[in-house]
């Protein structure tokens, strides 16, 4: 064969390794498989779910890398090596994650579809607001806060929560859940 | 979605090698809109390049107080970056304005001067569309077209450029920097963005096998006092229907220096070039920003379900440029 005819990146498949929830998992996957449905359909980890598939609902939110993402959007094969966290990588043993935590104290929920979205979301817009990031409800995007970073408020919870979407309507018991976390971190 | 090749280049030469054999190719950044768009099968490439770890995501200074902002940078950390919110705060609250937490994550700032239309029939492939199909027709012109654009459209696409980053860039007058296998080359961001004209299936003038590598803003003293500001349909996440990007500097109530560009109007962000040539050495007062901003407009052509945009455009334009006035005499 020529060195033309070698096209190894033609393969419609890779193997990979990921790294979900601290255990590292090696897989061949189609390069077409999103996260969201290799985490679903290939570690059993059902917890992520398939709300849109069109990352406007935020149901499939996990963690890579420390950020929040749409795992919808996101592609294995792409995530290769990087430490993606699910809602079932949250808590410590029996310990729930602060987050956690604070959506059953405020009842942040009703029928429960989206609140794997919304938790790991919420993780992530904590440490977003940890780092000081602004957001659209910030008045003044060249202040600079102190180390505990963004003290977040109605607005700026609505506002950073806005990629996850709640049918049921339960964002009146999300928000308070989401200040009592961030309470909570800060103790 | 159509099976494809994954590669992921050592290195940026590597990429622009392997993009050049491969026309079937697209470029894969952060894919919030490229992976829907092949959900969509809008898209249909036989190999994505991945430039996710090419390393171009760094911020650093430019001479003269300008910024080079890396092409993999992602839009979170672009908006969160202390001197961007300081020196050029249209550019954050641009960035702040568009899309979700998450989204902002993982859309890099190549992408976001990339993304495709949200016109309707754009993302719907058992409809007739210029755009994704050239020579198909448009089936906006007399379909829905509330979104779509009222200045510099044409008879082939009323297609509007659905990005917020890159309307404050063309405010501020920014150059795309991309690499070919010939080098590097940089184009003014008016010169990167075109009208639709007969060919709307490109959004842009970048070459084919070409990759975005950075963007240089410019160091200006008018950004300093600049915002942006949106108007659309939910107060969160939802594209916008008219936005505009303003910078003003204002001495003894005369205009000093004014940048100026309008989202969501066009099939480009729209540098207002007009309306700023005649604000300059003017007082900042409704009159005066009114017959502007209907210099700017006198060449729209909205449709029936749009052309609501036109007054929404003088009203925003207007309370914009009032509102940093006021900010500036404080």
């Amino acid at each position: 064969m020529s060195p033309s005819e070698v096209r190894p990146n033609s393969a419609p498949s890779s193997s990979i390794a990921l790294s979900v929830n601290g255990r590292e998992r090696a897989l061949e996957v189609d390069n077409r498989a999103s996260l969201l449905d290799t985490l679903r359909e290939r570690l059993d980890l059902t917890g992520t779910k398939k709300g849109c598939d069109h990352g406007q609902c935020g149901a499939c939110t996990v963690l890579v890398a420390g950020r929040r993402v749409n795992s919808c959007l996101t592609l294995a094969v792409a995530v290769e090596g990087d430490e993606i966290v699910t809602v079932e990588g949250l808590s410590d043993g029996d310990r729930l994650h602060p987050v956690q935590q604070a959506f059953l104290e405020r009842d942040g929920f009703q029928c429960g579809y989206c609140t794997p979205g919304q938790i790991c979301s919420t993780v992530g817009l904590l440490a977003e607001a940890k780092k000081g990031w602004p957001s659209h409800a910030t008045a003044d995007v060249s202040h600079v806060c102190g180390p505990e970073g963004v003290t977040l408020d109605e607005n700026e919870v609505r506002e950073r929560l806005s990629g996850n979407l709640c049918r049921c309507g339960a964002y009146a018991n999300m928000v308070p859940a989401v200040l009592d976390a961030q309470a909570a971190e800060r103790r | 979605m159509k099976p494809f090749g994954y590669e992921r280049p050592v290195d940026l030469a590597a990429a622009v090698t392997l993009l050049a054999e491969r026309p079937d190719a697209r470029v894969l950044a952060g894919g919030t809109n490229l992976v829907d768009l092949m959900r969509l099968g809008v898209e249909r490439p036989g190999l994505l390049i991945d430039v996710n770890r090419l390393g171009m995501d760094g911020i650093e200074p430019m001479a003269g107080g300008g910024i080079r902002i890396g092409a993999g940078v992602r839009n979170s950390d672009l908006a969160g970056d202390i001197g961007v919110r300081t020196a050029f705060p249209l550019l954050a609250e641009a960035v702040l304005a568009g899309a979700s937490g998450q989204l902002r994550n993982m859309a890099s700032v190549g992408g976001n001067l990339l993304q495709r239309t949200r016109c309707l029939y754009f993302a719907d492939t058992s409809k007739p569309c210029n755009k994704r199909e050239p020579g198909s027709g448009c089936s906006a012109l007399a379909g829905s077209s509330r979104e779509l654009a009222v200045l510099g459209a044409s008879e082939s696409c009323i297609a509007t450029f659905p990005g917020d980053m890159a309307v404050a860039l063309s405010a501020l007058g920014a150059r795309v920097e991309f690499q070919t296998e010939r080098g590097e080359h940089v184009v003014d961001i008016d010169d990167f963005y075109r009208d639709p004209g007969d060919h709307p299936e490109l959004d842009t003038t970048l070459p084919p096998g070409a990759i975005i590598t950075a963007v240089h803003v410019p160091g200006l003293p008018v950004s300093a006092r600049s915002t942006y500001r949106k108007a659309r349909d939910r107060r969160s996440f939802a594209f916008g229907l008219v936005t505009v990007a303003a910078a003003l500097e204002v001495d003894d109530g005369i205009v000093q220096g004014v940048r100026l560009a309008l989202g969501g109007v066009a099939h480009r962000p729209w540098r207002a070039r007009r309306a700023e040539a005649e604000l300059v050495g003017r007082p900042v007062a409704v009159a005066a920003i009114e017959r502007a901003i209907d210099a700017e407009l006198s060449e729209a052509r909205p449709t029936p379900e749009n052309a609501f945009k036109v007054p929404l455009v003088r009203r925003l334009v207007t309370g914009t440029l009032l509102r940093l006035a006021a900010e500036d005499g404080r």
